[in-house]
């Protein structure tokens, strides 16, 4: 009698496991770089050619790294929460200017604002894909020591913010002291 | 005269033609390796394409990057591990064997197996069933049923 309920049950599992399938990110690829130290790199500014921007300026300090392009359209939903955080001061904001001109970026950040403490500009993206970028916007958590820690894909949004990346800042500062 | 204009002609006309894929290989050895490795890595943007199909910029990138990781003579491991380097493992159409991947590799085969001991099972018990004896009082039963009555009733009995 109880064989009778088998088909049943495994119907209920696969649209469990089903269910579970459709609240995953299909887009969102794990990266092999958390935990791993950042990609050297070295580039010029947006906002000065002859000024270099690089791994060496970022060190030794827990750092957001935001990946943005002034072509990027999704850039500007998450862009006020970076001017916010600039604001308030708690972590520097770093940018990577993703294949894009440096007059179209410094307009960019003319209209809508600049958080960054520097954006450095990687027009051919040979860095973007040192840092495994493939989805403009993408947000690092770069630490002291110049490991990432973490990864966001996409815009954020304010709960990511609060409850993941800034958690997540005040630990590594935690742990640098 | 006429011939250099020509050839002039020509070049400049490949230099445009060719403004989509600008790739010049050494050999026809070297583009079929670079084309078949480029089956064999998934373009990030759009995740069903290799980097042999797809238009995406960074797709674009990539092969530019592996082109000129080629031509400085590394092999396709080395690209390979390039791109999984920086995009991690999702890259590889073709999975690398690690602990990780056993069950995506081995999966099917154990599911062939468990359905192979589920059958063996099943059918053991089949013949068991088959091969029983009949008690006497059965077996009168049966040849009544299976002389006297319509053939309806012989298949409901079974």
């Amino acid at each position: 009698m109880r064989k009778r309920f088998f088909p049943l049950i495994i119907f209920i599992g696969l649209v469990g496991l089903l269910a579970f399938g459709l609240t995953l990110n299909p887009r969102v690829v794990p990266s092999p770089l958390i935990d791993k130290p950042a990609p050297l790199f070295s580039l010029p500014q947006v906002h000065d050619a002859a000024a270099v921007i690089g791994s060496e300026q970022m060190k030794g300090k827990v750092v957001l790294l935001n990946v943005w392009a002034s072509w990027c359209v999704s850039c500007r939903l998450e862009h006020e929460l970076f001017v916010k955080l600039a604001s308030s001061g708690e972590v520097p904001v770093y940018g990577l200017n993703y294949k894009d001109r440096r007059e179209d970026a410094v307009r960019w950040l003319e209209f809508y604002g600049d958080p960054y403490i520097v954006s450095a500009l990687d027009a051919d993206g040979q860095v973007g894909i040192d840092f495994g970028v493939y989805g403009v916007p993408e947000t690092f958590v770069i630490d002291g020591d110049g490991i990432i820690r973490y990864k966001h894909i996409g815009p954020i949004d304010e709960n990511t913010l609060d409850k993941e990346i800034m958690p997540l800042v005040r630990e590594l500062k935690g742990r640098r002291t | 005269m006429r011939w250099i204009w020509f050839a002039a002609l020509l070049a400049f006309a490949s230099a445009t033609f060719g403004a989509d894929s600008p790739l010049v290989f050494d050999s026809a050895e070297q583009e079929t390796r670079f084309k078949k490795l480029m089956t064999e890595l998934r373009c990030l943007v759009c995740q069903n394409q290799s980097l042999e199909d797809s238009h995406a910029p960074l797709a674009q990138d990539l092969r530019n990057q592996a082109y000129a990781m080629m031509r400085d003579g590394a092999s396709d491991d080395d690209i390979m591990d390039y791109m999984v380097d920086r995009y991690g493992e999702f890259v590889r159409y073709r999975p690398a064997f690690s602990p990780l991947t056993f069950l995506l590799w081995f999966g099917p085969l154990l599911l062939f197996l468990i359905a192979a001991a589920v059958a063996w099972r099943w059918l053991g018990a089949q013949q068991a069933a088959a091969g029983a004896e009949l008690s006497e009082a059965d077996d009168a039963r049966a040849r009544r049923l299976l002389n006297g009555k319509s053939p309806r009733k012989e298949k409901q009995r079974k």
